[in-house]
């Protein structure tokens, strides 16, 4: 069973000249990760917003589990949940006040809902910072908080957009462990990004969405064949430069690219191939400069995908403006 | 109906807590008028003759606490204006909760608020003189007069934020709209020294009734803002009420509809 279907969503601002969504498609089977990867402008936030409740479009059709999110946007946010660039929290009150708000908010009693803060809160390793005011967390921390604020009714379907822009590396690793949690609990989850990585780490299927519509969808193993997977990439001397293009070539099986003093190619074996070039290099007495695998990145997947790199559209919905962290 | 005044305590409740978390907020609120006060009671205040025993900070008051209340349009207007530019109303939004609770909450926050910021007011008044002669009873009415008053304000505040959004700009609009409506009224000065055409904006200005209406209500004669024997001037009290009653009238409903058309 689908849990979330949008057919053919069309969004423009300011009466049309900007399109943000032209046409735009995309199905989650129950249970499933769907992530909707694209730049800046490509229109993920406006599709989750328009899933979510907040937003109507111009045209097109939209079902979150089963129900019509424009006839029967209040039986739809009974079913799921919001976290990321625009569904915040009060971030002049503490952790605690917030999830006890919310929970109130949910309809909860004030016993059950102090109770569901002070689990959400240690869930989320929390406990020590929830009687102080968000303001004073940390990126990670806050985004985790703002996740928990999500899931106080253990939400079925749950939208999460951006959920690791702006954070480090680190908060970046402790925000994907706990998102891999929630899935194997069961939930059915859309969550957009501008990484691929991140796609790939935590979505069974990834939609690339790019001005306002998806350009392919598939596994990430499918769209990595499609875009090459990883990439060989030697530095050297420039006179070793014709030998080691030879090298590599002959690995890769594929057209190899050039550059100053730099070889690269995809490759379908990892290390497996580093190694190969590597001993190949050896026999020769070349000694790299540097050589290493690249994985690829957005800019790799619309390269090949669009023929162009990833554009920043900036497309602004007036007054609704995006949070600090974007870059 | 009794799950929408649920979820308008909650938010209700939320403001009162952020005024726990950060007392700071009722300083900000207080610290403009309590100049003001200072300012006309003791730099103005002595070439000022108003004819009235106790002085002029008798009429000053009211015309400070008029003043203070009509902030109120800015301060809800900026308060929901960056709610929406953080993302929290979006939150609210997302929730299984009744449509109009989010702002009529934010207005109920803001009319608790101006409890307190009345009453930081009052006692700055009082030490510095000024003193009310007409018994307990009046007295209290005058201040449920500015309470509504300063309600009736914070839902075109509503409006105003929902259509400006930007916190900012917001208060320019505030501050555009409160300062001609507090100064050009007899809240400070006499009418009778403005130009013909002024002194009738003045005193038709609801800020002048509210204060001839406080004025009368705290036991002073209202003379000083009587002289173009207006009809406002000669009925403040009801003239007030029917400013109170009609304001709510428009703007109640209109923000509702905008609040609920916001996702358009």
């Amino acid at each position: 069973m689908k849990s979330v279907i949008a057919e053919n969503l069309v969004k423009t601002y300011r009466k049309g000249e900007v399109k943000a969504l032209d046409g735009l498609s995309l199905d989650v089977e129950e249970g499933t990760v769907l992530g909707v990867l694209g730049p800046n402008g490509a229109g993920k936030t406006t599709t989750v917003r328009i899933l979510a409740t907040l937003l109507k479009p111009d045209s097109g059709h939209a079902t979150v589990a089963g129900i019509d999110v424009i006839k029967h946007p209040d039986k739809v946010r009974e079913q799921i949940g919001l976290s990321g660039q625009y569904a915040a929290v009060d971030e002049t009150l503490t952790g605690w006040d917030n999830l006890v708000m919310f929970g109130r908010l949910y309809h909860l009693g004030r016993q059950s809902s102090i109770d569901r803060a002070n689990e959400l809160l240690e869930r989320f390793d929390l406990t020590e910072a929830a009687r102080r005011p968000i303001k004073t967390y940390s990126g990670g921390m806050r985004r985790r908080l703002d996740l928990a604020a999500s899931l106080i009714v253990k939400p079925k379907i749950l939208f999460l957009d951006e959920p690791t822009t702006g954070l480090d590396p680190r908060g970046r690793q402790d925000m994907w462990g706990v998102i891999q949690e929630l899935v194997k609990g069961g939930v059915t989850l859309l969550l957009t990004t501008q990484y691929l990585e991140e796609a790939d780490q935590l979505a069974d299927e990834i939609a690339v969405i790019d001005r306002g519509t998806v350009i392919a969808r598939g596994t990430s193993d499918s769209l990595k064949k499609q875009v090459g997977g990883e990439r060989l990439e030697i530095t050297v001397e420039p006179g070793d430069l014709d030998k080691v293009n030879e090298i590599v070539a002959k690995i890769s099986g594929h057209a190899t690219h050039v550059d100053l003093r730099t070889v690269s190619a995809p490759v379908l074996h990892g290390s497996k191939d580093l190694m190969v070039a590597l001993r190949a290099m050896d026999e020769a007495k070349i000694h790299p400069l540097d050589i290493g695998l690249k994985r690829p990145s957005l800019d790799d997947v619309f390269l090949s995908l669009t023929g162009h790199v990833a554009e920043e559209t900036v497309v602004e919905p007036i007054g609704k403006k995006k949070r600090g962290g974007k870059k | 109906m009794k799950n929408a005044i649920h979820d308008a305590m909650v938010i209700t409740k939320r403001q009162l807590l952020q005024l726990a978390r950060v007392p700071e907020l009722l300083v900000f609120s207080t610290i403009q008028p309590v100049m003001f006060v200072l300012l006309f009671r003791f730099v103005f205040g002595g070439s000022i003759d108003s004819g009235q025993p106790g002085g002029y900070v008798q009429l000053l008051m009211p015309g400070i606490f008029v003043q203070t209340v009509a902030f109120t349009l800015a301060s809800t207007a900026i308060g929901l204006a960056e709610d929406m530019k953080k993302g929290l109303i979006d939150r609210f939004r997302s929730l299984p909760i009744s449509r109009g609770a989010v702002i009529i909450g934010r207005t109920f926050g803001d009319a608790l608020l101006n409890i307190l910021v009345l009453a930081v007011m009052a006692l700055a008044g009082y030490a510095v003189g000024w003193r009310p002669t007409s018994g307990i009873v009046q007295t209290t009415l005058a201040f449920l007069f500015l309470f509504m008053f300063g309600y009736a304000l914070s839902w075109i505040g509503i409006l105003v934020g929902l259509s400006v959004k930007e916190a900012r700009t917001v208060q320019s609009v505030g501050f555009l709209v409160t300062f001609p409506l507090t100064f050009l009224s007899n809240a400070f000065a006499p009418t009778t020294g403005m130009p013909r055409a002024l002194q009738y904006f003045a005193e038709w200005n609801p800020v002048s009734t509210m204060v001839a209406a406080c004025r009368q209500l705290f036991g002073l004669k209202n003379e000083f803002g009587a002289t173009a024997n207006s009809w406002p001037s000669q009925h403040p009290l009801e003239t007030s009420l029917l400013y109170m009653v009609i304001l709510m009238a428009i703007f109640i409903p209109l923000s509702i509809r905008k609040y609920k058309n916001y996702s358009n």
